[in-house]
């Protein structure tokens, strides 16, 4: 095990990278964005079967599981209880009592309802799942969500697909000063830059899902990503120099020749 | 005769009202539907079953049953 591994309700992980299964262009190019990334654990959401075709694969065909840990979602769920169901149901389909929890409280924008998600992850918690919430990046919040149970917390860096990069640098900064249990920074990436960003502000990892499957090439930005992520944190590591407002020269001031 | 062996349940499947012949299983309603019981999860009346239960478990006249998979999402 590398010593720079993290660890979510005892289950230790050495890549950094969480990655999402949404909006690719087919499943071969989401296997080798995968492949790529090298993330352990990854997303997937809880919908409907399709009764009237059933002609389609399932989306664990492409998934093994003896590799990556799956992480169910409840995206799309706009209450408490609607999030608790679909945790429930990803349960059952995946067999596994983790959950990204997601309540949204705005189509616009899908930001979090941070009230409904507190209930939901009193609920979930009870029932002994592994709760790891998406938020805003809001430290009060993300402090509420530790008390309730939350295996981790994950505030966003800018609005879902949006690719805005991290929005509020300052609060993640906080979030992570604040959290005794893992940060991730979930949502808002547009490139490597923002992932090597929130690392550098000290997220244990990172959870992305556009930004690889959305890019021109998913699979060379799937390595980027896992290479963004790997160098922030290693900065994170080594500790940058402070910021100054003015030059500080890198080499000797005496000894100029013609002086 | 015929008719009480073999009637037409009305559930509601995902949202939308279905005719199915019963009495039937979740199992055997699965196998009706193609659906391959190991890649999904389904919930029956707001009760999310456990996989091994779904040979046991009667759908009756009136119920309503979500049957769902995993698709992609972030």
């Amino acid at each position: 095990m590398t010593p720079d591994s993290f660890t979510i309700a005892g289950k230790t992980f050495t890549s950094r990278l969480l990655v999402g299964t949404g909006k690719y262009s087919s499943p071969a190019v989401m296997v080798k964005a995968h492949e790529a990334s090298g993330a352990e654990m990854i997303t997937v959401a809880v919908r409907r079967v399709n009764i009237s075709d059933r002609s389609k694969e399932s989306l664990l065909d492409y998934i093994d599981t003896s590799k990556y840990t799956l992480l169910p979602n409840t995206a799309g769920c706009y209450t408490a209880d609607e999030a608790i169901r679909t945790a429930r149901l990803g349960r059952e389909a995946g067999l596994s009592n983790w959950v990204k929890l997601e309540v949204i409280g705005d189509e616009r924008t899908l930001f979090p309802d941070n009230e409904a998600l507190l209930e939901a992850t009193r609920v979930l918690v009870r029932e002994g799942f592994v709760v790891l919430p998406y938020t805003t990046d809001d430290p009060v919040v993300c402090r509420k969500l530790e008390e309730a149970g939350a295996a981790a917390v994950m505030p966003l860096g800018a609005p879902i697909g949006s690719g805005l990069g991290i929005q509020n640098a300052n609060n993640i900064r906080i979030i992570r000063e604040f959290s005794r249990v893992p940060v991730i920074v979930d949502a808002g990436v547009g490139t490597a830059s923002d992932a090597a960003l929130a690392m550098e502000l000290g997220a244990d990892a990172v959870l992305m899902n556009t930004a690889i499957a959305g890019a021109q090439d998913p699979i060379a930005m799937a390595e980027a990503m896992k290479l963004a992520v790997q160098a922030g944190r290693l900065a994170y590591l080594a500790g940058r120099i402070p910021r100054k407002m003015y030059a500080n020269a890198s080499s000797p001031v005496e000894g100029l020749v013609g002086r | 005769m015929c008719d009480k062996m073999n009637r037409g349940l009305q559930i509601t499947l995902n949202g939308d009202r279905l005719e199915v012949a019963g009495p039937l299983t979740v199992s055997e309603l699965l196998d009706r539907l193609e659906i391959d019981a190991r890649r999904v999860a389904v919930e029956h009346n707001l009760v999310v079953l456990k996989r091994a239960t779904f040979g046991d478990t009667l759908v009756r006249d009136g119920d309503q049953v979500e049957i769902v998979n995993f698709v992609g999402g972030g």
